[in-house]
């Protein structure tokens, strides 16, 4: 058992499951709380809404097990936004796990279509073992309205209108905004780097 | 910056990949994950999968050939066909589809569009239209996919995509059906006005039949993606060649 994918109700978790299989990696989806603070690696996926996600993880009672991982973890699109702080859903405001700081808002496409769906560049930040053998300007796969502004936790941003945080890192925390497992080749090397990064 | 999209649409009958013309007199053109993994190949950015005959015969597409697309694929890949229920397109998502299309069953019943929305989000939700021209103007059809059971719902195109984006619709493609399977342009005009009020990404379809089509919709709809069937089934084109030359052009795309 290398890696553990939570199990937040969300629908994109068969598609990471399988991105690891064809990696050769067998990945575990499980949302047992003492099975995921176990695990060498945990991954966060998520699509969809963030009250819905974090209602999940809090029912199922993982959101003190989340809090306290020291293993490497890497949250997925809306498995990234709910480890900031806040997550503000226009009037609404849904609280997050709070293993990022900072806050994730409405990305201002300056009048272009939204969602940002679709493939995009990614442009570094910083060198960091997760972008190993990924070319800054790489494509990858987004799909999303809201982001995290860039900061000095950003490892590769993007633009969409405005320029937004696409990886960051946070001492043993990672997150993505787009999909690794539906990044091609790009997507899985970052799968495969996630595996590899220090503990 | 954004690439513009090209994505392959499969028609699947009968668990099988097929083509017709003007949604007529369809042809075997392959296996499901066998086209879905040569296109991958060539550089699709993503899939479309529309069981043409589910709606019509009152099924729903099968999420057993969704996960084997999902297990292979490492794009992303939408699914459509009789899917009229929160559950049903939960079951097809849980199986590895990205998103989910709606056409008919939209038509029979619009709070899906709601539904499916607040369920899983928006960008989950696709918007399928099937319209053709008439000298009154843009009309959306129904049930396209069996000749017998086609009809118009009366409803105006532009007025349709305006209701659906404001139910909860992230996507929207627009198949003009006078140009379906005939390659001769997409409808350009068309798009260009569906453009003005779509302010969710919009996927030109119907009429790709040479690398010039691609580069006119880009530039003059200003679309996001464009899904071209028969041009790429028929190896008219292929994703490398076209993507190599809307480059040259100055388009960006993914290469």
């Amino acid at each position: 058992m290398s890696v553990v994918i939570v199990d937040t109700g969300c629908a994109n978790l068969a598609s990471i499951r399988f991105a690891y299989q064809r990696l050769g990696v067998d990945a575990i989806v499980s949302d047992n709380g003492a099975q995921i603070a176990a695990a060498p690696r945990v991954i966060l996926p998520g699509v969809g809404s963030a009250p819905y996600a974090m209602r999940q993880i809090i029912d199922k009672g993982l959101q003190p097990i989340l809090q306290n991982l020291k293993q490497p973890v890497l949250g997925i699109c809306l498995g990234m936004q709910i480890l900031f702080e806040a997550l503000d859903e226009g009037a609404k405001s849904t609280q997050g796990l709070g293993l990022v700081p900072g806050a994730i808002t409405k990305l201002d496409t300056k009048g272009q279509p939204s969602p940002h769906m679709g493939w995009n560049t990614l442009a570094f930040h910083a060198s960091e073992p997760i972008l190993s053998g990924i070319t800054n300007g790489d494509y990858v796969y987004f799909v999303h309205s809201f982001a995290a502004a860039v900061c000095e936790r950003t490892i590769a941003s993007c633009e969409y209108g405005t320029q937004f945080a696409a990886i960051v890192r946070h001492q043993n925390i990672y997150a993505c905004q787009f999909h690794p497992e539906r990044s091609g080749a790009v997507g899985a090397r970052i799968l495969a780097n996630f595996l590899e990064v220090p503990t | 910056m954004l690439a513009r999209r090209i994505i392959p649409c499969l028609d699947v009958m009968d668990g099988r990949v097929v083509k017709g013309v003007q949604f007529k007199n369809h042809q075997d053109v392959g296996d499901i994950v066998g086209l879905a993994q040569r296109y991958r190949d060539q550089g699709a950015d993503e899939l479309v999968f529309y069981d043409i005959t589910a709606s019509t015969e009152g099924r729903t597409i099968s999420p057993n050939w969704v996960q084997a697309v999902s297990e292979i694929l490492d794009i992303p890949f939408c699914v459509a066909g009789g899917i009229t229920t929160v559950a049903a397109a939960g079951a097809r998502l849980a199986a590895g589809a990205d998103k989910i299309s709606i056409n008919s069953p939209a038509l029979a019943r619009p709070e899906l569009i709601n539904e499916l929305h607040d369920a899983f989000g928006r960008q989950c939700v696709v918007l399928g239209v099937d319209s053709f021209q008439t000298k009154t103007g843009y009309h959306v059809k129904a049930l396209t996919g069996d000749p017998d059971k086609t009809h118009d719902t009366g409803r105006q195109t532009l007025a349709w995509v305006q209701e659906a984006i404001a139910r909860g619709a992230g996507e929207i493609v627009l198949n003009c059906i006078n140009q379906d399977g005939v390659r001769k342009g997409y409808d350009i005009a068309q798009l260009a006005k569906v453009r003005k009020i779509c302010d969710v990404p919009l996927i030109a379809s119907g009429g790709a039949g040479k690398a010039s089509h691609f580069t006119q919709v880009f530039r003059r709809a200003q679309v996001d993606g464009a899904l071209a069937a028969s041009v790429f089934h028929k190896s008219i084109l292929t994703i490398s060649h076209l993507k190599a030359e809307l480059a040259a052009t100055g388009i960006k795309v993914r290469q």
